[in-house]
């Protein structure tokens, strides 16, 4: 007989990772895991290596020791391996990073067509299927310079979720916009959370850690200094250092 | 001093009639010098040392020595070296086009692979890593996105080597070719009128600039559409 498992299964396990740049030791001894449909937010000051963490999950980064295992695969020097587990990383930068070149819909028929060799026509279905997902379906054919901070994010998460990533990365997703447009991109990143997409999200928005994380996860100086429930870090932090960090964002 | 205008008028039909080696030269070594470009600029920027060095002495001896030099090497120079006189390459090498195109490609090449370099590495970065983090493979990305991006990066600086090479066409004329400035410095020997001959031909490389020039405006306004950051 089979019982349910309850223990759910691990996407991404972060074992002893170490990151280098030059003599500078940007991580220190990582370990975490992500089970499947988990969301975690992770903050911390600016150059605590939040950002080098989840670079080092699709690759952008190569770690220097320790091992990460995305979906089962081992990340290693291999190309095939690196390639396979990006087509199920999503990730969504800072800046945006959409194609100038290409209007709208073709940012997101791109990568379904040269590496799911998708048709065009198939391609052009599923990218209006998500553009109204992100609630932008009439800027299709207009080009990225054309549209606002916001929009282009939104078509950022909409071109990512076209390669149907089963983890979806974000990198300081709203650090780069006006604050008028934070709540539109926050509204479709919650969505997603809840059709249950596992997360790891790098923010400052704290109202959004609070709402829709199962777990934050708080670095300082290239190490996890605390991981915890939204509702313990932020009224019970158990670190001095993430104590101070509460302080200082909060304040105001 | 006498200055004969109709002169101007009367020659410019006979220049003319070198127009058409000069636009021979112009285009062939325009575009085997892109080819090679494009190679030396791949190599530049391979990584690989094997690949990037060799590349880099070569763009420094093209840039480094004036054109015309290069041209007497080889129109004067190979011919004395007997592997090359018995080699396939002497078909083009025996002939004065051969070396001018030669030499006007080799030049031209190593100016391009820089402006190449230059518009590749102008794109940014995040681009790249947005097209990696979708899975496109390393060729994929260079084909996808860099090059478009490169190539519009790339035109302004590039416009200004094509109409560059176009008068350095000029300089065949001391290897004996008729091109317009060959068909001009016979002209002035003739009748003793260099104002007058030089003049016409100067009209001529203006329109012939003026043209190029509206070509790649054109061009550079199509590729900026949407490219406004």
């Amino acid at each position: 007989m089979n019982l349910p498992t309850t223990a759910p299964e691990t996407v991404i396990s972060l074992q002893g990772v170490d990151k280098y740049f030059g003599d500078f030791q940007a991580l220190k001894n990582i370990n975490l895991s992500v089970a499947k449909g988990e969301r975690i937010v992770i903050c911390g000051p600016s150059g605590s290596g939040k950002s080098t963490l989840i670079r080092c999950i699709n690759r952008l980064e190569q770690h220097n020791a320790g091992k990460i295992i995305v979906n089962g695969a081992e990340l290693t020097d291999k190309v095939k391996d690196i390639d396979a587990v990006r087509r199920e990383v999503g990730m969504v930068f800072q800046n945006f990073n959409l194609f100038p070149h290409l209007s709208i819909v073709e940012n997101l028929m791109l990568a379904p067509r040269l590496v799911r060799k998708t048709t065009r026509e198939d391609a052009r279905v599923q990218a209006m299927t998500l553009l109204e997902r992100v609630r932008i379906p009439e800027q299709a054919d207009k080009y990225p310079s054309q549209l606002s901070g916001g929009q282009q994010q939104r078509v950022a998460i909409a071109r990512a979720l076209c390669m149907n990533p089963a983890i979806m990365l974000f990198d300081e997703p709203t650090s780069a916009l006006d604050p008028e447009m934070i709540n539109e991109v926050l509204e479709v990143m919650t969505d997603l959370a809840k059709e249950g997409m596992t997360m790891i999200c790098v923010t400052h928005e704290m109202g959004f850690a609070r709402s829709v994380a199962d777990t934050v996860v708080f670095m300082d100086a290239g190490e996890i200094v605390e991981r915890n429930t939204p509702e313990e870090f932020f009224n019970q932090p158990e670190q001095p250092r993430t104590q101070q960090f509460l302080q200082q964002i909060l304040s105001h | 001093m006498n200055f004969d205008f109709a002169l101007i008028l009367s020659s410019i039909p006979q220049l003319l009639e070198g127009l058409s080696l000069t636009f021979q030269l112009w285009i062939l070594s325009g575009i085997l010098g892109l080819i090679l470009a494009i190679m030396l600029m791949l190599m530049r920027i391979s990584g690989r040392w094997y690949l990037a060095a060799p590349a880099m002495v070569y763009i420094y001896i093209f840039r480094g020595t004036p054109i015309l030099v290069q041209l007497f090497i080889i129109y004067y120079g190979l011919p004395q070296v007997e592997f090359i006189r018995e080699s396939i390459a002497w078909e083009i090498l025996r002939e004065p086009f051969g070396c001018g195109i030669l030499a006007l490609t080799l030049n031209t090449g190593a100016y391009v692979s820089e402006i190449l370099r230059g518009g590749v590495q102008g794109v940014p970065k995040g681009l790249g890593e947005a097209a990696a983090a979708l899975g496109l493979s390393k060729v994929q990305r260079f084909i996808y996105i860099t090059t478009p991006l490169a190539v519009r990066l790339s035109l302004p600086a590039y416009s200004n080597d094509v109409i560059s090479l176009m008068k350095s066409t000029a300089l065949v004329s001391t290897i004996t070719l008729l091109d317009m400035m060959g068909i001009a410095r016979v002209i002035v020997s003739e009748t003793y009128a260099p104002y007058e001959i030089f003049i016409s031909l100067m009209i001529i490389y203006l329109l012939i600039t003026w043209v190029t020039q509206k070509i790649f405006a054109l061009l550079e306004r199509r590729m900026s559409r949407h490219i406004i950051q």
